[in-house]
């Protein structure tokens, strides 16, 4: 029955014609009749008691709808995996942009200057904004120690490992926050009907994120809370959790209004007060061998949450998993830890967490050869997980993987060698010197450990009354193509055309939860889903005796149409169903960390201008294994837009705070990569089957995020011979390192580094 | 020219857009950007950041790509000022777009008809650029999506095909 043309197509985008002509509707796109404007007070210091709220002269102060904490009808809270983060502050602040206050009015431009007419006053409370002023407990702003999350995992015996050990090599990597900058800020339109109930519409990721959250925050049942999602404009995460906050103020204001109420943030609201990527921190301790292998290890991950819990603990879950690496570690202990200060809650970012303990791992690995006297590749491949050998939890490499021949793949598209070669030979002297540099590095679809087991998605398909089936998830497009690729999945499930299945608005009224729209789950779980619920369709189908085992388009039509007419609406949901193999414990962090993972190898070349300090990136080499690829052109421009995200992470985008407080929250002084500034990024595929996702697929959203930074630097220190171990890495801070006597005396003599 | 002494009150002012002419009640300062989307109705033109960094506003004024953003709409009187929704049924544009579909050029879509207008104008400027012509043509507007890449192989197919006809 299978069409067996679909998947691995590059059919054109469901929704692309509404982008290409300007049609598609976005949040802000939308008008209600009578709709006000909502805007936020927010607190502007980083942490202390609200004394008194004033309301300023020169404002008809009855004309807007005004909202506080007292006016929340159910808890104050935005619920998520804690109750911790409240939707208004009540009594007192934790970071300068909480929110205290809504305004409302018909006027927007009156209502930037009645937000300015506000004015709050405090007692100042310490506040910390640091890791380290974090660890050290001197002030205690969250919990009892400043700690949202600690992860111990364990394997085998490492206390033993140092004195077997040839070499200990030690390092400390620092990651910065990293602003998803979605060229569409947030934003949320509230309104109640007649009979009191809730509709949202926004831009956002998880439409049952939302609801959830809008229950608890009103006090209302789930059927009296509707939320659907509009055409998103870019997401990475950053439209994960927040929008639950944006939703729940449009809410409030809708609700003392009594009229519909928008919310869009201005850019400069959007950058300063909404998540971004956990600055991170990564220390490395390793045993190796005379011969490169690693014996053993103790790795320390620590991120800054913020000031309220968010998604930490699930951030730190994936990065403490990652920050071994595609690497067999005989033994290895990585302590790993979410602590609080007082900054905006940073949070769901593209690769979460992973990005920053890969960032480490693979600059630690340039380390170990070096003072091995080997190669990075070598030094690499000595070390890489074969099958059947376990990960860091006990998992068991269960895949064919032959990481070797990912890695001899790269080299070769690189030309890795003979630059190299090439390089050192003709860098001394030169005003330009140029690098290359490798990384090896894997991501875990779907949710981690048994969250997939706890979230039990739900997802399926409905036929319309002309006979059309269309998709019924509450995945979400935000650009990375879902609506395409679910609707590619369904169609050679069902035997039919792309063409002729639709997909379903995200709205919760009308789809499942079929879980968030994150961790690269989307193709191979929700995916698999939809393979369920149409072969449960084609049964229903067959079973009555109204389609053959080969049909048309049009046969299958007519037979939906008469099974709708005597049996009422043809629909199929299906559930996830955790398999029996895949086991984990949480409490131990052992056992399966995720059903599959994506392989990776990236080579990028540099040029380090010693004029100017500047790093260009001249070429890049994204190798990947990701199981079978549904949609050639979409996952190429995943791994494409994953590329240039990573290349702004590493070498352009730099938040600049104070006092908790972002200080460039605007894109003239917050640079993103252009089209002038990026290299021709070249993307090759391997394509592993994947017993656990649709059509063998695995997750490739997040993967091409994980390793530029890392392949990067070590390109820059095989340019100049000098490492660096933090990022972003700006001119400046080049500049800084050799201007330094001991870096200058080892760009003279580059370090060692053998075949 | 429109009677706006203190231009501290709303007063009617001619447009010319997409060929039609339109009378507006705005106030002079008021943005481009925000007389197109919010009185006209012309969605297509987008908001990305307000201060001219993202060309997600782009719109054409007298043939010129201008980011509507930064545009007071005073400025804009007597002007021929066309947004995507006006050149819908120009055969380059759609040449464009449907390049634009074919390779992924559009992701999430805020971007695409910003973009697209800053690559008609490039080739309309100049019809067969170069890769490093299209990548310097299109910096001024920002994609976080694509890597622009496929942005790039885009319009440069679309010139070819221009060409090609």
């Amino acid at each position: 029955m299978k069409n067996g043309d679909i998947i691995g197509t590059p059919v054109s985008r469901k929704e692309g014609r509404s982008k290409i002509t300007g049609q598609a509707r976005y949040v802000d796109d939308m008008a209600l009749p009578g709709m006000l404007y909502g805007a936020t007070v927010r607190s502007g210091i980083p942490r202390g008691k609200i004394n008194r709220i004033t309301f300023g002269p020169g404002i008809d102060w009855h004309e807007f709808a005004i909202v506080t904490a007292r006016d929340i009808p159910g808890k104050n809270c935005i619920s998520l995996i804690e109750d911790d983060q409240p939707c208004l502050a009540d009594g007192t602040v934790n970071h300068p942009e909480e929110p205290i206050l809504l305004l409302a009015h018909r006027d927007r431009g009156l209502l930037s200057q009645a937000v300015r007419a506000v004015s709050v006053e405090y007692d100042p409370l310490p506040a910390i904004f640091t890791l380290e002023e974090s660890e050290r407990l001197s002030e205690i702003i969250w919990g009892s120690d400043n700690t949202f999350k600690t992860i111990l995992i364990e394997k085998g015996d490492v206390d033993r490992v140092w004195e077997q050990a040839d070499h200990i090599v030690e390092g400390e990597y620092r990651t910065g926050a990293q602003e998803q900058l979605y060229i569409e800020t947030q934003g949320a339109i509230a309104a109640f009907d007649t009979d009191g109930r809730l509709t949202v519409w926004g831009s956002l990721q998880c439409p049952y994120y939302v609801h959830h959250a809008l229950k608890k925050l009103c006090g209302m049942p789930a059927d009296q809370v509707r939320v659907v999602q509009m055409e998103t404009g870019g997401a990475f995460g950053g439209k994960e959790e927040y929008p639950s906050m944006i939703a729940a103020h449009a809410a409030l204001l809708a609700l003392k209004s009594g009229k519909p109420v928008k919310i869009i943030y201005d850019r400069m609201e959007d950058m300063a007060a909404t998540t971004k990527r956990h600055p991170s921190r990564t220390r490395h301790r390793t045993a190796v061998a005379k011969d490169g292998k690693i014996l053993g290890g103790e790795i320390e991950f620590t991120i800054d949450g913020g000031a309220y819990e968010t998604l930490s603990p699930v951030v730190l879950s994936r990065g403490a998993i990652h920050a071994a690496g595609p690497y067999y570690w005989p033994s290895v202990r990585v302590r790993a830890k979410a602590v609080a200060t007082n900054a905006p809650p940073h949070g769901a970012f593209r690769g979460f967490g992973a990005p920053q303990s890969l960032f480490g791992l693979e600059r630690h690995m340039d380390r170990i050869a070096e003072v091995l006297g080997l190669s990075p590749i070598e030094i690499r491949r000595r070390n890489f997980l074969q099958p059947g050998q376990t990960m860091t939890t006990g998992q068991r490499v269960e895949e064919e993987i032959d990481l070797g021949k990912l890695l001899d793949k790269a080299v070769e598209l690189s030309d890795y060698q003979a630059k190299k070669q090439k390089f050192t030979g003709e860098n001394q002297g030169q005003d330009c010197r140029k690098g290359i540099g490798i990384a090896a590095f894997l991501h875990g679809a779907g949710f981690t450990g048994a969250g997939e087991r706890h979230l039990g998605s739900v997802a399926g398909l409905e036929v319309t009354a002309e006979g059309t089936p269309r998709v019924l998830v509450s995945s979400t497009e935000f650009g990375q193509g879902t609506e395409t690729v679910l609707c590619q999945i369904a169609a050679e499930a069902l035997g039919l055309k792309y063409e002729d299945v639709g997909f379903a608005q995200p709205d919760t009224a009308v789809v499942p939860n079929s879980g968030p729209t994150v961790a690269s789950r989307t193709v191979m779980v929700v995916g698999r889903l939809l393979e369920w619920a149409a072969r449960d369709i084609r049964r229903k189908l067959t079973s009555c005796g109204l389609l053959g085992e080969g049909y048309s388009p049009e046969e299958f039509r007519t037979a939906c149409r008469a099974y709708a007419a005597e049996h009422g609406p043809l629909r199929s949901l299906a559930q996830y169903q955790p398999p029996d193999d895949l086991v984990w414990d949480e409490e131990n962090y052992r056992g399966a960390a995720y059903a599959a993972y994506a392989w990776a190898v990236y080579v990028a070349q540099v040029t380090v201008d010693l004029a100017t300090y500047s790093v260009s990136v001249d070429d890049f080499v994204a190798l990947q294994e990701v199981g079978r690829v549904v949609n050639p052109v979409l996952a190429k421009g995943q791994i494409l837009g994953g590329v240039a995200q990573a290349i702004g992470f590493t070498l352009f985008e730099k938040v600049i705070w104070e006092k908790g407080r972002m200080q460039n929250s605007q894109m003239t002084n917050y640079i993103m990569p252009t089209s002038a500034d990026l290299p021709p990024i070249r993307v090759y595929f391997e394509e592993l089957a994947n017993d656990y996702g649709a059509h063998g697929a695995k997750g490739i959203g997040e993967l091409p995020m994980d390793g530029p930074a890392p392949a990067i630097l070590n390109a820059v220190q095989d340019a100049l011979g000098v490492p660096f171990d933090s990022i972003p890495l700006l001119p400046e801070d080049i500049s800084e390192a050799l201007s330094a006597g001991a870096a200058k005396r080892s760009l003279t003599s580059p370090a060692k580094v053998g075949p | 020219m429109s009677d706006c002494p203190q231009g501290r009150s709303k007063c009617e002012m001619a447009l010319r857009v997409n060929g039609e002419r339109i009378v507006v009640r705005a106030y002079p300062m008021d943005r481009l950007l925000d007389v197109l989307r919010g009185e006209l109705g012309l969605t297509g033109t987008k908001e990305g950041c307000g201060e001219g960094e993202c060309g997600a506003c782009s719109v054409l004024l007298d043939g010129t790509l201008v980011n509507s953003c930064l545009i007071p709409v005073l400025q804009a009187q007597d002007a021929e000022i066309r947004t995507i929704e006006g050149l819908r049924s120009d055969s380059r544009f759609q040449e464009l777009q449907e390049a634009f579909l074919e390779l992924g050029a559009a992701q999430c879509g805020i971007c695409t008809p910003g973009m697209l207008l800053a690559a008609f104008h490039l080739l309309t400027k100049k019809p067969q650029p170069t890769i490093e012509e299209i990548r310097e043509g299109l910096a001024g507007n920002l994609c976080r999506c694509t890597g622009y890449q496929q942005i790039v192989e885009a319009v440069a197919e679309a010139a070819w095909r221009g060409t090609a006809v």
